[in-house]
Order: structure tokens, then C-alpha cells, then sequence
């Protein structure tokens, strides 16, 4: 009888104990694999704000700068991008589309952006994504702004709700832009991205609503500009923060990216989004390391609970030791029969712990999207993946040699001698 | 040829005292020979011995031809396993495989002992059980047997395959007297068959005169405590027990 067999009936004969083993290796892989799909996921979803876009623009700075101000909304910037540069970058030959960005103030503790319908348009994120709306549309007014998903979900806000925008980007602003309130047009579907939580406006409602400030502060009663007139002069936009460029043909990149830096009129940076978005991922990939050393050790707890439970049956088995010697087994066939155990133990963890992330992950894919924007693909396991399971599979081996050779030893000790 | 020749025996654990000192022993084939003995006195040491399991330090150990000194180790382990049957005090069964499995067990591992058997090995153990009167319990679990059940299924374990040897270590102590003797009758009329040597050890006398031949094992030991009739060893005065050959009697 093989020897794989035997210790398949003797771990039937201990079902209760078994299937707990099973369950500890199969929950701690479990937790493995599902740390390393959110880790990937999370990364993925990260990279994927931007995509499309094959530079972006803005006042001399440093690219993760540029980044964090313009898409992530940390931060301020410290200089703007006249609009005539605007304006002469995107009539450039071999551009196709921008999307400039206006910031610097804020509704509710959420930034205000103005941009124009170019952002409807292009604005392309993870595997190339267009912008949807659940509802509404794109704004088509002067003071009509555009919610992202969870500023309508949060602040409870329809279509027609007015709006009003604060000026600077604090919580709680005293002045604000009260005489010219925005109404809600369209509220953007969830993309997990910082546009979730963005109000968007258009350029020139952007300028509408500052017509009339000077130097930072708000205006006088006299000198206020009602809604009304404003709508009837012609606003010219004086300044955009940032903006993006998508190019007829990649190669162009770098020529582009060097007259961006080069451009005599004033000083600008270009960056490739990717690059910056790879290079920001370097700074906050810290916490990405700290996950994954955490659920190592959540493995490796889970083949000391195997080696644990082998242990605590070593005793009471030394009698089917002595009796397998007896029918002739040899004294390393004890050793094979409790590393097969560990083996066949780790094994259907593995399996387990598979079964359960797949089911768990099928199950809340689209809750974990809905709620915090990451996808997390349902897929095959990874190259990786399967190396992971062959290390845990050695591990499990590994641990298994060390009850195994206490009974060895017992084994050798025992010979014949009765023991119950 | 015998099936067990001993000469000149010593044995003793790494830096334990002399455990065997068997300056002749030899059992005949197909004789049956009772060897009684106290605790302490080598008997487990002894059967570990002549069934290659432990080495001898010193002296000649020949079992069914084969000279066990000058086996390896895993030769003496397939020697075992192939043409010897071994029966213990109690709990002789693994008790996560059926009756009718634990009986095929020794068959399974050992390729060579199938082969003695000839054609169809599963047939012949169910005639064994049979013979034993266990063949209705087959499909059960150890547990559910009772002593006496379990142990004529180490019996029926024991003989299939024919084997040249049987080693039994007080297989009936767990039995009661009428019992004793019946399992007996029934391990002989199987082994008279086959025409295997049975080596069968006890603390029982009583059993004795059921066998070809009876021996006393302080006798054939040089190095166990003497116990002369006239002196009753005290029970406290165990000094060997090396090997966890401490075996408690009720």
C-alpha cells in the first residue's frame, strides 16, 4: 500500500482536526493571495488616473509635483500657465486634444475645477476609460458645474441643485463666491480616480466668479459684478493651471516634451504622465512592502499551525509506528508518511485558500469597485502566483520534516516495544 | 536449517548495561515454541532482535537461513516484512483502515509477500478471515471489534502470505481463559498448514503445555536477573528498562 494512501485514511480517520488544519493554511493563503490581488489591484488603479494623455503641462515645477497639484489635488500650485501658452500648445501641429485645468477653489472641502468640454471628451483613465455620466450632462452654461460621484453621493446632491464655491481650497472658507451660485448639470459616473471627488465648471465660470476680485480679496458692494452682467460681457480666461496633451503619434513625445521645456514665452514643465504616476508609486509604495512582509507572516503562522497540529498526534500515534515497523516499513517510510502528511495538508490549504479568494473576490468585485473605485480582475493566477504557492508548498515540506523526524527517532527507539 | 539459530548473543543499548547475553537458542521449522518470561527480562529485546529490527552487538543471529548480522538494514526490514508475522499484546491494528485493509496491509507493502501468497490475495485473505471467524466484521473499523475479534485479526494479518515465522508477544494477555485457548487452537490449525515455526512469548505458564517445546528465557539469558524458584524476585527490582520495556500486567 502506498504510503500516500495510508496517510490519506489516517487524515480521514482525524476529520475534525484535519479539515481545521486545511481551513488555518487555507484561510492564512487565502489572505495571502487576496493582499497580493488588492496590492496589484490598488497599484493598477493608481496608475490608471490618467491614461490617454501623453503629456502633462504645467508651470515650471517638478514632474511629481505637477502630478500631485494638477490630478491628485495635493497641494497647491505655486505659478499658472498663461492661457495665450495654452492656446499656442494646443495649435500646435501633431496635437490632437488638451484638457487645461483651472484650480484653486473649492466647494465643501472639494476642489472646484475648471476645464472645458475637451475633459468630457478625452479625459481617458484606467485601460482607456471615457468619462460617463449617470446623469445629466456636460455643462453647457456659464455657471453649471459638473459632480463628480462622490461629491453627489456625499452632499446628497441632484440635478438643479445650486451650488456655491468657495474661494481658496480650506474646509471651511468665510468668503465665498455667494452672489454667483452654479447649478448642478450632471453628475459623473464612479471612476476611482481624484475626479470623484471634483466639482467640475467651465474655464470661463472659473473667471466669471473672480471677475470681480482683486488682488485675492473679495470685492466691495459697489464694486461687485452680478451674475446677470457678467453673463453679458465677453470674460476672457486669463490663466489655466495645467493641461493635458494627447498627441497624433507617440513618437512625437519627447520632441514635444523638450520645446515644452525649452519654451522661451515662459516657463513651463512637461511631464509624461506615467512616468510621474511610476515615480509618486515609488514614494507611496512603502505601505505596498509593509503588506506584503505582513501577509508572509500570516503563511508562515498558518504552516506553524499545521506543524502544531501534526505534533499533538505524534504521541498517540507511536503505536501505528511500531505496527507499520512490525509489517516491515522501514524506518524512513515513517518519515515519508508524516512529510507526505504535511504535503498533502498543504496542498488542500492551497486549494483552499485559492477557492476561497476567488469566491471572495467574485463575490465583492463589484462592491470593492462601487466602494473604493479598485478593480480587482477575476483571472487566472499569475506566473508569480503559482510561484508563491510552489514556495508556500516547500514550506509546508519543510515544516513537515520536523514532526517527522521526531517520529523517526520514536520510531527507531520504539522498534517493537509496546506502547498504547 | 532452523528457522531461528542464535549463538553467542550480546546486546545492550548504547551505554546501557548488558541486556542479552544467549549463549545458544534456535527454534526448529514448524516447531512451536513457548518462551516464557518476567518483565525485565529481554523478552521485547529479544524479538526486536530476531526480527532485524535492533542489531546484535556481538554473535551470531541467523533467521529463516538469512544471517541477520551480515544483513543491512533494509534487507532485515524486507525479511520481516515478506516472511515473518508479527502479533502484539494488544492494539495491533491501524485504526483508520477497515479490517479486511489491515489484513491486506502487510501484502500492500511488501510486493514480495503478495507473491508468496500466489494469484489472488485478496481471496485468500478473506478465506483467512473466515477460518478466523471475523469475515462478517470485514468492512468494520478496529474500534468497533472486540478485543478478542481484534486480535485473531492481527492473527489473519500474521498469516497471510504464508510466512516461514510467527512472532506472537503475549498476543493473548488481553484475553480471557477460555479465549486464550481457542485463539490459539485456531492460530495452530493455520499454521500447521503452512508449516511456519511460532515463537510465541508470555508471562503465562499456563499456556505452556499447548506447545512443542517451553523454555524459559531467564534461563537461555545469561545477563537477565536470576530467578531461581527459591527466591521470588521482588517486583520493585526491575533494573532493565531501556527501551520503555516497561510492560505494566493488570
Amino acid at each position: 500500500m502506498n504510503y500516500i494512501r495510508l496517510t490519506l485514511h489516517s487524515l480521514k480517520n482525524r476529520a475534525l482536526t484535519t479539515s481545521l488544519t486545511v481551513l488555518s493554511i487555507g484561510l492564512s493563503i487565502g489572505l495571502f493571495f487576496g493582499v497580493e490581488r488588492v496590492r496589484t489591484a490598488a497599484r493598477e488603479s493608481f496608475e490608471g488616473t490618467i491614461s490617454g494623455a501623453q503629456l502633462l503641462v504645467g508651470a515650471r515645477t517638478g514632474g511629481v509635483q505637477l502630478l500631485l497639484y494638477s490630478i491628485f489635488h495635493i497641494g497647491d500650485s505655486t505659478n499658472n500657465v498663461s492661457y495665450q501658452s495654452f492656446k499656442d500648445w494646443s495649435g500646435r501641429k501633431g496635437v490632437l486634444w488638451t484638457i487645461p485645468f483651472s484650480l484653486g477653489d473649492s466647494h465643501r472641502g472639494y476642489r472646484v475645477v475648471g476645464t472645458n468640454e475637451n475633459f468630457y471628451k478625452y479625459y481617458k483613465f484606467r485601460d482607456s476609460r471615457s468619462l460617463e455620466f449617470t446623469s445629466g450632462a456636460p455643462n453647457a452654461d456659464l455657471f453649471d458645474v459638473v459632480l463628480g460621484s462622490e461629491v453627489a453621493e456625499k452632499l446628497h446632491y441632484g440635478l438643479g441643485e445650486k451650488v456655491l464655491v468657495s474661494h481658496g481650497v480650506a474646509a471651511k472658507t468665510l468668503e465665498s463666491h455667494e452672489d454667483k451660485p452654479f447649478t448642478v448639470r450632471g453628475i459623473l459616473k464612479r471612476t476611482g480616480t481624484p475626479i470623484d471627488r471634483s466639482l467640475f465648471i467651465s474655464l470661463e465660470g472659473m473667471e466669471a466668479i473672480h471677475i470681480d476680485w482683486k488682488g485675492g480679496y473679495a470685492p466691495s458692494e459697489e464694486e461687485r459684478i452680478s451674475a446677470d452682467r457678467v453673463r453679458k460681457m465677453k470674460i476672457k480666461v486669463d490663466t489655466v493651471t495645467a493641461f493635458l496633451v494627447g498627441l497624433q503619434n507617440r513618437s512625437q513625445v519627447l520632441t514635444f516634451m523638450r520645446n515644452v521645456n525649452d519654451y522661451k514665452e515662459e516657463p513651463l514643465t512637461a511631464v509624461v504622465p506615467a512616468y510621474a504616476l511610476q515615480q509618486l508609486w515609488r514614494i507611496v509604495g512603502y505601505a505596498e512592502d509593509a503588506l506584503r512582509i505582513i501577509s508572509v507572516f500570516v503563511v508562515l503562522v498558518g504552516i506553524t499551525g499545521m506543524i502544531l497540529s501534526i505534533y499533538t498526534t505524534l504521541n498517540e500515534r507511536r503505536r501505528e509506528m511500531s505496527i507499520l515497523r512490525s509489517l516491515g516499513a522501514r524506518s524512513h517510510h515513517i518519515l515519508l508518511l508524516l512529510v507526505s502528511e504535511a504535503f498533502l495538508l498543504t496542498v488542500a490549504g492551497c486549494i483552499t485558500g485559492i477557492v476561497f479568494v476567488y469566491a471572495l473576490l467574485g463575490g465583492l468585485q463589484p462592491i470593492i469597485e462601487d466602494q473604493f473605485g479598485i478593480f480587482i480582475p477575476v483571472q487566472m493566477p499569475t506566473l508569480m502566483e503559482f510561484g508563491y504557492l510552489g514556495c508556500v508548498l516547500a514550506a509546508g515540506i519543510l515544516a513537515g520534516l520536523i514532526p517527522a523526524w521526531t517520529a523517526y527517532r520514536n520510531a527507531l527507539h520504539d522498534g517493537l516495544s509496546v506502547r498504547v | 536449517m532452523n528457522a531461528i539459530e542464535i549463538k553467542d548473543l550480546r546486546f545492550a543499548y548504547s551505554h546501557g548495561p548488558e541486556i542479552l547475553e544467549m549463549p545458544e537458542f534456535h527454534v526448529r521449522q514448524g516447531e512451536k515454541v513457548f518462551l516464557f518470561g518476567p518483565s525485565g527480562s529481554g523478552k521485547t529485546t529479544l524479538l526486536s532482535i530476531i526480527t532485524g529490527i535492533l542489531s546484535a552487538r556481538s554473535g551470531r543471529v541467523s533467521v529463516l537461513g538469512e544471517d541477520l548480522t551480515r544483513l543491512s538494514a533494509s534487507a532485515r526490514d524486507r525479511l520481516r516484512g515478506t516472511r515473518m508475522g508479527y502479533i502484539f499484546q494488544m492494539f495491533n491494528l491501524l485504526p483508520y483502515l477497515s479490517v479486511i485493509d489491515n489484513i491486506l496491509l502487510p501484502c500492500k507493502m511488501n510486493p514480495h509477500r503478495a507473491e508468496r501468497v500466489g494469484a489472488d490475495v485478496e481471496a485468500e485473505a478473506w478465506i483467512i478471515a473466515e477460518h478466523l471467524g471475523i469475515a462478517e466484521h470485514a468492512h468494520k473499523k478496529p474500534s468497533d471489534l472486540s478485543v478478542g475479534q481484534q486480535q485473531r485479526v492481527a492473527a489473519a494479518r500474521a498469516l497471510l502470505g504464508n510466512p516461514d515465522l510467527i512472532i506472537a508477544d503475549e498476543p493473548t494477555s488481553a484475553l480471557d481463559t477460555d479465549h486464550r485457548e481457542s485463539f490459539l487452537e485456531l492460530l495452530f490449525t493455520n499454521t500447521k498448514k503452512s508449516g511456519a515455526a511460532v515463537l510465541f512469548v508470555s508471562h503465562d505458564r499456563s499456556l505452556a503445555r499447548l506447545f512443542d517445546r517451553s523454555i524459559s528465557l531467564p534461563d537461555l539469558n545469561l545477563a537477565a536477573p536470576s530467578v531461581s524458584p527459591a527466591i521470588k524476585k521482588p517486583a520493585t527490582k526491575v533494573t532493565r528498562t531501556s527501551s520503555g520495556k516497561r510492560v505494566q500486567k493488570k
